[in-house]
């Protein structure tokens, strides 16, 4: 691995009394975007702070290049840029705002305003230049705030939830420029969201941070396909998580034991094969069948006759919970509640693959924060 | 009425013929109120930045009593100023009673409590995070000071404003501290006080119309620096 661009070491940040956050080892590559997840106060913005060099952590330091972050921190913080969640524009012109701080570095007035220029342009918000910052809507603000960072061309930007308080179309609008803007700079990013899709859409790497500690580092792909524990895996979105017992291994796929049932997972476990574990199903890797169904119409290794208890609409999609022996979850479309005609009672089928299902082994310490 | 319109026909003339004497007072007043509200807003806008950034324990309580200061009597603050003063008093050996400075001092002491209670609410209505912006915008201490000042300005100048009124309209310290001499430490106050003691009622009139136009114009200056076009 090159040398980290930032990093922390032991970070212990305490607030009376309470510990906010403790991060053993956490480190961003150059050029890499590390989306850091997690649920409303997990320390996710505590974590920013302390990067961004705005909060001092009791214990534990910051790396730069590699370095301990000591002495005088103006210039540290002069080659990073942060953006909030709120814009916290100053009252002046957009123009001014976005120029902020490179008046505050003393850039000459023509190279200022070349540079805001482009910002501005890339954005999308060069009509805007000369309006009052106060009278702008609130996706165009933070178009502003984010080209007021970009516009730095800094070596680390730091992004507490940039899209929180966005409504939808304009969040995915802006998180297209974004993405756009990072892909030709290639700087490199910290990115705190409570929001696992955006980390997913926005992330080389996701760091899972809860209750003030970060539980899991990886490729998006790898944590959301194996969280490494319970807590993990709710926050993940993971809606079914029933205990079991693994009683055999057959050909690579391990047969669990779920109440009376029997669950065939393909998961990799580390360590013993046999033991306690928790099973762990994504609502959207469940398909509903009608009961009469054959066998034959999927290749899921897993067919559990299953009594409907509830059905919850929530917009496109329809969100159903079972009861297989356990309880499980199912993610399904409109159109399929119309075709199965379900409701409370109806007996269906409940299908997924093998390779669906995570197991998870009981008792699972959270697993030590890697770069 | 008659006595009025008497009082404001002296001042112009005392304004137009160029009275020398009218002429220092009045700007003794506006040099020794404008010294102490500078005085006021340094000293303000720091306890001001500490207390609403900083948060630190006990900020009600200081700022309960920095409001009880904004209704402190000039007479008691000239009278503790004036005993620390004394020859014999703490600062004695500065030889400063009965000087513009003594005055100054004393006006500074009004003027404080004002400024920096308006300036604590004043920059506790910026949004708590617009700090921690500035300085992840790489601002240094005094840039981001500045920034903030410049984004709470109307409060501000608000306050700057209270404080040099409280500081040019106080007159028991500045008779106490200063003494009133002539040529010296007469300020448009004091030499009201004097000329209604010597029944002369049509120059104290006078004195109080010219008291009135330049707290005007001291205001209407402020008012325009505030008001602003907000955006440029």
């Amino acid at each position: 691995m090159t040398q980290p661009k930032m990093g922390v070491r032991g970070i212990l940040v305490e607030r009376a009394g309470h510990r906010i956050l403790f991060v053993e080892e956490l480190d961003v590559s150059p050029g890499e975007v590390l989306a850091v997840v997690g649920p409303n106060g997990a320390g996710k913005s505590t974590l920013i702070h302390v990067l961004a060099l705005l909060e001092r952590p009791s214990e534990g330091e910051v790396l730069f290049d590699g370095r301990p972050v000591r002495g005088d921190l103006l210039p540290y913080r002069r080659r990073m840029a942060v953006v909030f969640q709120e814009p916290l524009l100053l009252d002046a012109t957009v123009e001014s705002n976005v120029g902020s701080g490179l008046s505050l570095r003393g850039v000459p007035r023509a190279e200022r305003a070349h540079r805001v220029r482009r910002w501005l342009e890339r954005f999308g918000i060069a009509a805007l230049a000369r309006r009052s910052a106060h009278t702008l809507s609130g996706g165009e603000a933070q178009r502003v705030s984010l080209a007021r960072a970009l516009v730095l061309e800094p070596e680390v930007l730091l992004l507490d939830e940039p899209f929180a308080a966005l409504d939808e179309p304009t969040r995915q609008a802006l998180i297209d420029d974004l993405d756009r803007a990072l892909a030709e700079t290639g700087t490199t990013v910290v990115f705190v969201s409570h929001d696992r899709a955006e980390a997913l859409r926005l992330g080389d790497r996701v760091a899972v941070i809860i209750g003030g500690r970060i539980r899991q580092v990886g490729p998006p792909s790898q944590v959301f396909a194996a969280p490494a524990d319970e807590e993990v895996a709710a926050f993940l979105g993971v809606e079914t998580i029933v205990p079991g017992r693994i009683s055999a291994v057959e050909e690579g796929l391990a047969v669990v034991e779920v109440s009376s049932c029997r669950v065939e997972a393909a998961s990799a476990l580390e360590g013993p094969s046999a033991g306690e574990v928790l099973v762990c199903l994504r609502p959207e890797d469940v398909v509903l069948s009608p009961a009469e169904d054959r066998p034959a119409a999927t290749s899921a290794r897993n067919r559990l006759p299953s009594v409907v208890r509830r059905v919850v609409r929530s917009g496109a999609q329809v969100r159903v919970e079972l009861d297989a022996g356990f309880p499980l979850v199912a993610l399904i479309t409109k159109q399929s509640l119309e075709e199965l005609s379900l409701e409370a009672g109806s007996r269906v089928v409940a299908s997924f693959k093998a390779t669906a299902v995570h197991l998870i082994p009981r008792h699972a310490r959270p697993q030590s924060p890697s770069g | 009425m008659e006595l009025i319109w008497d009082g404001i026909r002296e001042a112009f003339r005392l304004i137009f013929t160029g009275n020398a004497e009218v002429y220092e007072i009045a700007f003794l007043s506006l040099a020794v109120s404008g010294a102490a509200t500078g005085i006021a807003l340094i000293i303000g806008l720091s306890i001001a930045s500490f207390l609403a950034f900083r948060a630190p324990p006990g900020r009600t309580l200081a700022l309960s009593l920095l409001n009880s200061g904004m209704a402190l009597p000039p007479v008691v603050v000239g009278l503790v100023v004036a005993v620390m003063l004394w020859r014999t008093g703490p600062l004695g050996q500065l030889h400063l009673l009965y000087t513009p400075a003594a005055i100054v001092i004393a006006q500074a002491v009004i003027a404080t409590p004002v400024v920096t209670a308006l300036s604590v609410v004043a920059l506790q209505t910026l949004h708590p995070k617009l700090r921690l912006q500035v300085l992840a915008l790489g601002a240094s201490r005094w840039q981001a000071a500045w920034l903030l000042f410049r984004e709470a300005r109307l409060p501000l100048i608000a306050a700057a404003m209270a404080g040099f009124g409280a500081a040019i309209s106080e007159v028991g310290a500045s008779m106490m501290v200063g003494g009133n001499i002539k040529g010296s430490t007469r300020t448009l106050t004091t030499s009201t006080v004097l000329e209604v003691s010597r029944g002369n009622l049509e120059a104290a009139m006078a004195l109080a119309f010219i008291l009135l136009v330049l707290v005007y114009a001291v205001m209407l200056t402020l008012t325009i620096v505030q008001q602003r076009r907000r955006a440029s």
